[in-house]
């Protein structure tokens, strides 16, 4: 077996122009899929079983359901009933936002529910509202311990982001697989493609880690 | 100052607190003793609804809680507590812990309620711990700070909930040293306690509580010397 890095070098700049495409379907995912998460956890923990019904359900859809399933139903289903054709960019990130949305907002509660109830009613007792003490005390307490779960889960969605090229979002794995159609060659592309996602994904870490440490307090 | 009048209170279909009726003046020490599960602890919760309360009245200074127009937060201003388990704010230092509920509910300036902070730090002996997080702290530390931090709200009325049940023997003293100069300065307070000793030498009045309901009070050395209900008799001598 020769491996050719010239092939590679070749497609440099498609693989340059795709890790910029997976850094972008990532970061809106993660963005769109946190705040929506958030929303979604504390819909979730409303006590009114009705009014926490429609919450309950989105998230059984989309943890129960496989993220390649979601993104050919959005894709070839909901956006061009919405904009009349296909649209893979918007497809990929609609798809993985709403995706992650479910995993987050399970994060969010079980962060939230996570901080020992003393602290709510110290906040209380000390006449914060439930807003105040909420804002105060428990979501940066609940935020702090919900660094690694997210880490895990952006992890996740930067890896799942693949998908897409299934869909022709030009993508890190869309021109693995051209390049694998172009050349008949496999290690080339793929070790390429899994080396740029282990650098993204190990990147990542070093940064939560490093926020984790600096939210330390012992 | 407060008043409860027939409070009853049930989780579920367990019956808590039976009957009580109870006054408690101005400048006036209360403490509660009794067995665990005596309905002590709910007691003193519901006199600043961290306990809903099923039924009966409690009034703070004419306010009755159990009114649902009643903004409770601005009634729990003026009512300060202090837990057990201390419950201090882990992810801030020890003066923030203080000066927070001041500057977020009061609107107090941040420099006046850090001086008063710093004031209220060395009033408990732990100035020199302003920037400290809560857990580099001992737990007759915490506790001092959680006094002061409720302390900072200025209230007229102080309740303390086993506030030295979770120390170590050796701490139990710097907490009661405290909580006397409170007294001596005139706070109105209500402690649940197992310290017979403060009971004794702090309390102007002991209130025996059993199985949900009150079965007697008096000045503390009537009550520990004299007991006249047969229940209390036989707690106080288990525990003296």
């Amino acid at each position: 077996m020769d491996f050719r890095f010239d092939l590679i070098m070749d497609y440099a700049p498609l693989f340059l122009k795709g890790t910029l495409l997976t850094l972008g379907l990532s970061l809106a995912g993660i963005a769109i899929g946190t705040a929506l998460g958030l929303a979604i956890g504390l819909g979730k923990m409303v006590k009114n079983k009705w009014l926490s019904l429609p919450f309950d359900l989105y998230i059984t859809f989309f943890r129960g359901t496989p993220l390649f399933v979601q993104i050919l139903l959005i894709h070839f289903g909901l956006v061009p009933l919405f904009t009349g054709k296909t649209e893979p960019v918007t497809a990929a990130i609609l798809a993985l936002s709403l995706n992650a949305a479910a995993y987050i907002a399970e994060i969010f509660r079980a962060g939230i529910q996570s901080i020992d109830k003393g602290q709510m009613e110290a906040a209380r007792t000390l006449g914060m509202t439930h807003v105040q003490a909420m804002r105060h005390v428990i979501l940066p307490q609940a935020f702090k311990r919900m660094i690694p779960p997210l880490g895990n889960e952006f992890i996740v969605l930067i890896k799942e982001s693949s998908l897409a090229a299934v869909i022709a979002a030009p993508e890190i794995m869309y021109w693995g697989r051209a390049m694998q159609g172009q050349y008949f060659k496999v290690w080339e592309p793929y070790i390429t493609v899994a080396v740029i996602y282990l650098v993204i994904t190990l990147s990542l870490s070093f940064l939560l880690n490093r926020l984790e440490r600096r939210l330390s307090t012992e | 100052m407060i008043k409860v009048s027939n409070l009853k209170k049930s989780f579920g279909t367990n019956e808590v607190l039976k009957n009580i009726n109870a006054e408690i003046q101005p400048q006036e020490v209360v403490v509660v003793i009794g067995p665990s599960g005596s309905g002590k602890s709910t007691f003193l919760r519901c006199l600043n609804l961290l306990e809903s309360v099923t039924d009966g009245h409690v009034y703070i200074e004419g306010v009755d809680l159990t009114d649902k127009s009643v903004n409770i937060n601005k009634v729990r201003q003026n009512v300060g507590m202090v837990f057990q388990q201390f419950n201090l704010f882990p992810h801030k230092t020890v003066i923030e812990n203080i000066v927070m509920a001041p500057v977020k509910v009061k609107k107090v300036d941040d420099e006046v309620a850090l001086q008063k902070g710093l004031d209220l730090l060395r009033k408990v002996g732990l100035e020199d711990k302003a920037d400290a997080y809560p857990d580099s702290l001992s737990g007759g530390q915490k506790q001092r700070v959680a006094i002061a931090r409720a302390l900072a709200m200025e209230p007229k009325i102080m309740l303390f909930d086993e506030p030295t049940s979770a120390l170590d023997p050796e701490m139990v003293g710097e907490v009661l040293e405290v909580m006397k100069q409170l007294a001596k300065e005139g706070m109105t307070m209500v402690v649940v306690t197992h310290e017979m000793g403060f009971a004794r030498e702090v309390g102007d009045r002991v209130i025996f509580m059993d199985g949900g309901y009150i079965v007697e009070e008096n000045v503390p050395e009537e009550l520990f010397t004299n007991p006249q209900q047969e229940r209390t008799k036989s707690f106080l001598s288990k525990v003296l």
